[in-house]
């Protein structure tokens, strides 16, 4: 029953018929049916004349690992990128349509950008700390938003290590440099950093593709400790990735989103064969 | 759904090969399989205890097919992380090798009880075994076909047609029961035939399992449906 209704949803979304756009939304979810974090609405995006994104509609989960996956120029980063609207640092780039966070459109010029940017934090593919110490990038963005006494900031940058998983290996040398740090650490301290000034949403595009596997694995398991305060949407080109850590997962191709469903219904059963080829590697 | 269209090949090329070797293996094993119950029907036949025998022994070598089997599939597991059709294609590759090991068995079961009848004068009603075991070796033959072909309707009909060996199987029941009522001296070698003829049925209803398979591997759902399920041997 409830799988018939997502089908229908989601071909109403592929098909696009009249009326208001109905997202593709991902059903079966673990525990309970968690409330929609970020409603994506018939969004267009360009590159200069390229259209990049087109027509994406997809409601994200609130407190769910979300998984974008596609093939290289798919669209997925891209995606990802409007959620903080990012690509405004670009005169090029341009989004149509809607991203409703929690009842706002922030796709609207009229929303504060920075407020936006410390709601929706982000991590990127090579890790990028700044050139302070442990300590001091964390504790630089907080001050930011916060005025904290030393001893609250102390317990604010224990807290953000430890949500990072990286306290027990940083807790003697919290001031040295952070570029001291292995690629792995460094990764969780970007992400330590991301929590610290205490945003809704973490995106993260490609975090774990320079790190080697226990890295990576220390930073899947963080994913699944992070979701229980944050939403957490995450680009990668590892699918075993995406099945190992995500709750829901979207297929992106040609800039379209193709799938979107429950992490296991698509790795099992996927509906599309685009779907199917590109995740047992038949594609092309 | 999408899925039973005609998959492309792999990008990467050995997991094709591997794949399609592992198909290959099921179809050979299945080939024996319906080869060892033609060989235990046609030693029932003829009251050969030797050809009994051989096809008894002969059930080492589906054990040996489902062992590598499960070697392959570990392997491909591990060593490919399948996803999709893939992963149902060999999820489903593991039980039905497991489906056909026991359709082995109880070819193998059949040779033997075969031996023991023929320590005892023959029984006519013999005769009405080997229609339902030509039944039963269609019913796998078939669902192998439907197997190598990525077939999800062919192996519906093997699965619907299991209900017609269930009725002659309850026919022969019935009439061995009368059989036996009627030439107490004939209890024994009847209650073998019996055994034969549940071993038959049993071969019946691993087809059909064979066919949930297949089609769940290529519309990616259980074959869930009312059958008509025509055993009737409890209510008699």
């Amino acid at each position: 029953m409830m799988q018939e209704h997502s089908s229908q949803a989601m071909r109403r979304t592929a098909t696009r018929t009249s009326g208001e756009p109905v997202a593709a939304t991902a059903r079966e979810q673990p525990v309970g049916a968690p409330s929609t974090k970020i409603s994506v609405r018939e969004l267009n995006f360009y590159y200069g004349k390229f259209h990049a994104l087109k027509d994406i509609s997809i409601d994200i989960p609130e407190k769910r690992v979300t998984a974008f996956i596609g093939p290289s120029g798919c669209g997925k980063s891209t995606l990802l990128r409007t959620f903080n609207r990012m690509f405004e640092i670009y005169p090029e780039q341009r989004a149509e349509g809607k991203i409703i966070v929690d009842g706002d459109n922030i796709l609207d010029s009229r929303q504060d950008i920075a407020r936006i940017r410390s709601r929706i934090g982000m991590i990127f593919q090579k890790p990028t700390p700044f050139p302070m110490s442990i300590y001091e990038n964390i504790a630089f963005g907080i001050r930011l938003y916060e005025r904290l006494p030393k001893s609250e900031m102390d317990a604010r940058v224990e807290q953000c290590l430890r949500q990072a998983a990286l306290w027990d290996e940083v807790k003697d040398k919290l001031h040295q440099s952070g570029t001291s740090l292995s690629g792995g650490q460094q990764q969780r301290l970007c992400i330590a950093r991301g929590v610290a000034i205490r945003p809704e949403i973490i995106l993260l595009d490609e975090p774990c593709s320079a790190l080697d596997p226990i890295s990576t694995a220390r930073v899947e398991e963080l994913l699944k400790e992070l979701v229980r305060d944050y939403t957490v949407v995450i680009v990668t080109h590892n699918m075993q990735q995406a099945a190992r850590a995500s709750d829901c997962t979207a297929f992106m191709y040609m800039g379209e989103l193709v799938e979107y469903g429950p992490t296991a219904t698509i790795f099992t059963r996927p509906t599309k064969q685009q779907t199917e080829d590109y995740i047992t590697g038949r594609f092309g | 759904m999408n899925t039973t269209t005609a998959a492309h090949d792999h990008i990467v090329k050995s997991f094709d090969e591997e794949m399609s070797r592992l198909t290959g293996e099921i179809a050979a094993m299945g080939d024996l399989a319906v080869k060892q119950l033609e060989s235990a029907m046609d030693a029932l036949g003829k009251r050969d205890s030797k050809a009994a025998q051989r096809a008894a022994d002969n059930d080492d070598a589906l054990d040996a097919q489902e062992r590598q089997i499960s070697d392959d599939v570990l392997r491909l597991l591990a060593l490919r992380q399948p996803m999709a059709r893939d992963l149902r294609e060999i999820l489903a590759a593991l039980r039905i090798a497991s489906d056909i090991e026991r359709i082995g068995d109880y070819a193998a079961n059949v040779a033997k009880r075969s031996m023991t009848l023929n320590l005892s004068a023959p029984v006519p009603l013999v005769g009405s075994l080997p229609p339902m075991a030509r039944m039963a070796g269609r019913l796998v033959h078939e669902a192998m076909r439907a197997y190598v072909a990525h077939d999800a309707e062919m192996a519906h009909a093997v699965w619907e047609r299991d209900a017609d060996l269930d009725t002659l199987y309850t026919t022969l029941f019935r009439e061995l029961l009368t059989y036996m009522m009627e030439d107490p001296r004939s209890i024994t070698a009847c209650t073998h035939l019996l055994f034969i003829a549940k071993n038959i049925e049993r071969i019946g209803d691993h087809a059909t399992n064979i066919a949930e398979n297949i089609w769940f591997v290529v519309r990616g759902e259980p074959l869930i449906e009312p059958r008509t399920k025509l055993d009737r041997t409890l209510e008699t």
